[in-house]
């Protein structure tokens, strides 16, 4: 306790010098924090969304159907597996074409149920009064390229499961807005019945998309992508943008562990009587290492309680509001949302904390080792060794 | 007696129109050969203006063909080689050759208003449609029957085509498909029928997609020989980067 208070006492009287590094490694925190604070809410958000939208507890693929690859869409597709119902959603996914004011525009369909309430889809809106109409919803995404708008018709151009091509008008009977592009970009969705009626491919599915992971066990022929699988791409983008926040966070604690490192090494130096003193005193070699040691890492604990100070607030606010990122998320194509609110995990905090106090206490001891070899006779002289 | 010559006149002008089947089967002799080699132009008229892009081409029947663009500089050097159901595509730009398949094939061929997939029939009509005719008219000045054609197996591109053939020259002048539904997709028009070795063969078409807007894709020959010596390599994807 008394190192510690002596520890805390030479820093307080340091002045600026102490303010200066343990505002940079507030920084460091800080920054680290709130950074991966934002990446952990977006991890989170696009995760939610994509399993909201898209993959559901997992999906199980037609033997032929990959989604990767547009040469397999044609022949993608197989006799939905008994047992399904209440399990998973059917996906039947053709190609087709849409001339939106008289321009070509290769679009995918998908149909599936109206009755649905797995995926978020908007399913119930696949109604029109209108007669020979086909009622669809697209993405805003998809809106904004082929320039409809709900209530405008276009004609669709398709085929059916011999490869002759077919007409009709399809409506526009919604716009919604997601942040998942996969759902969005180039796809018209109907219902599923209205595609097996355009194409003739009665009760068969593209790919299930399962609200009971389980049920892949009773489908050993079609191929099971867990939800985690389905997730890992994300996952890898989110951990491919932690790098930048790594890289920042490591430069300023650098630059606040080179200060602490020069603040132990002037110390040691100028205070050559005190430590021989203390030695005179008493203390071994190894307390008085332990108390400088203490003496630097405390610079940490400072740092951490000026980012706590500031942190704390700006944090809870953070939450509140959110990041907002504006329009071009949408432009960009990746699962995010325009207003990303931040996560802050007890392990992200916890684990910040520890590599600025752990650092902190390697660089406060590396120098502080020469006092081992020092002689206390000529240290309390002073003299320099 | 009025009724007889009336039943007479009827029974004569029948037996004087050729079947569907008759007709097609003349068109075909007069439009296809054993192989062809011929140099095109292809005017593209879109609503920013027009693009002419000069092709040649060397084809052996419906399943083997060949195409290099020449002009403009852009286009130059990009060859198209179909074998059978297969399409590829060399740009040398990148000097990579692709297969064209699925929905590649539903894209325009340089912007034009054929698309790939147009491209890609090579089955005879009369093999996959029951034709009848259904009268005669005039486009012009030529005479010409009426053909309708209703697909007769499940995997063909168009349900429906409508011809209208040259009565005296077998060479069909126009030509609409249609959709299951009944709704029109594709219109072309045959144009500076010439006889050509001893075949009238049409040295202009017109391509129209009806869903599209603009003028439509004019095809002209400059020029075509028929039975050719092609040498077989042509037709091989090693040929494609030569």
């Amino acid at each position: 306790m008394l190192r510690f208070r002596l520890a805390i006492k030479n820093l307080l009287s340091a002045g600026t010098r102490t303010w200066l590094s343990a505002s940079i490694l507030a920084l460091a925190c800080l920054i680290m924090v709130m950074y991966m604070g934002v990446l952990q809410g977006w991890n989170t958000q696009a995760k939610t969304d994509a399993i909201n939208w898209q993959f559901g507890q997992g999906e199980i693929r037609s033997p032929k159907y990959d989604p990767y690859d547009p040469f397999t869409i044609d022949d993608g597709h197989a006799v939905i597996p008994a047992g399904a119902e209440g399990e998973a959603v059917p996906i039947l996914v053709r190609q087709a074409s849409i001339y939106p004011q008289g321009r070509l525009q290769n679009i995918t369909l998908q149909g599936l149920p109206k009755h649905q309430n797995l995926l978020s889809i908007p399913t119930g809106k696949f109604t029109t009064e209108k007669e020979g109409v086909i009622p669809v919803v697209i993405g805003k995404r998809m809106a904004k390229t082929a320039n409809l708008k709900v209530g405008d018709m276009t004609t669709l151009r398709w085929r059916d499961k011999g490869g002759t091509f077919d007409a009709a008008q399809v409506l526009v009977a919604d716009i919604f807005r997601t942040n998942v592009p996969e759902a969005d970009m180039g796809i018209l969705w109907l219902d599923i019945d209205k595609l097996y009626e355009m194409t003739g491919l009665r009760g068969e599915a593209s790919y299930l998309v399962l609200s009971n992971a389980g049920y892949h066990k009773n489908v050993p022929s079609w191929n099971y992508i867990s939800k985690e699988t389905l997730l890992e791409p994300l996952e890898a983008m989110v951990a491919a943008e932690s790098i930048g926040a790594y890289v920042i966070f490591f430069i300023l604690t650098g630059l606040a562990a080179l200060a602490i490192f020069d603040t132990q090494v002037l110390s040691i130096f100028r205070r050559q009587k005190e430590i021989g003193t203390f030695i005179a005193l008493g203390m071994t070699r190894k307390q008085v290492v332990r108390m400088f040691t203490i003496e630097g890492t405390s610079l940490s604990f400072f740092g951490v309680i000026l980012a706590a100070i500031v942190g704390i607030p700006f944090g809870v606010w953070l939450k509140s509001t959110g990041v907002s990122l504006g329009k071009p998320t949408e432009a960009m194509n990746i699962n995010m949302a325009q207003t990303i609110y931040p996560v802050f995990g007890t392990s992200l905090i916890l684990g910040t904390v520890i590599i600025i106090v752990g650092i902190s206490a390697l660089v406060s001891y590396l120098p502080a080792r020469k006092i081992a070899h020092m002689e206390p006779t000529l240290a309390l002289k002073g003299k320099i060794q | 007696m009025n009724t007889i010559t009336a039943i007479l006149v009827a029974f004569l002008g029948w037996q004087s129109q050729p079947s569907a089947e008759t007709i097609m089967k003349k068109v075909d002799e007069n439009m296809t050969s054993k192989n062809q080699v011929a140099e095109s132009k292809m005017i593209i008229k879109g609503k920013r203006g027009s693009r002419t892009i000069t092709s040649k081409s060397w084809s052996v029947g419906d399943k083997k063909a060949m195409t290099e663009y020449l002009s403009p500089a852009r286009e130059a050097g990009t060859k198209m080689l179909k074998l059978e159901n297969e399409l590829y595509i060399y740009n040398p730009s990148t000097d990579r050759t692709i297969m064209l398949s699925g929905h590649m094939l539903r894209q325009s061929v340089m912007g034009s208003d054929l698309s790939y997939e147009d491209m890609m029939e090579d089955r005879k009509l009369m093999d996959i449609y029951n034709a009848k005719v259904v009268g005669e008219e005039t486009i012009g000045d030529r005479k010409v029957y009426v053909i309708e054609m209703e697909a007769k197996v499940e995997d063909v591109a168009y349900a429906k085509r409508k011809a209208w053939i040259d009565v005296e020259r077998f060479v069909p002048l126009k030509e609409e498909l249609f959709a299951k539904s009944g709704q029109l997709l594709k219109k072309t028009t045959m144009s500076d029928v010439e006889n050509i070795d001893g075949r009238w063969f049409p040295k202009t078409v017109l391509y129209k997609d009806m869903l599209k807007d603009g003028e439509g894709t004019t095809f002209s020959l400059t020029t075509v020989k028929f039975d050719q010596d092609i040498p077989e390599y042509i037709f091989t994807k090693a040929a494609l980067k030569k």
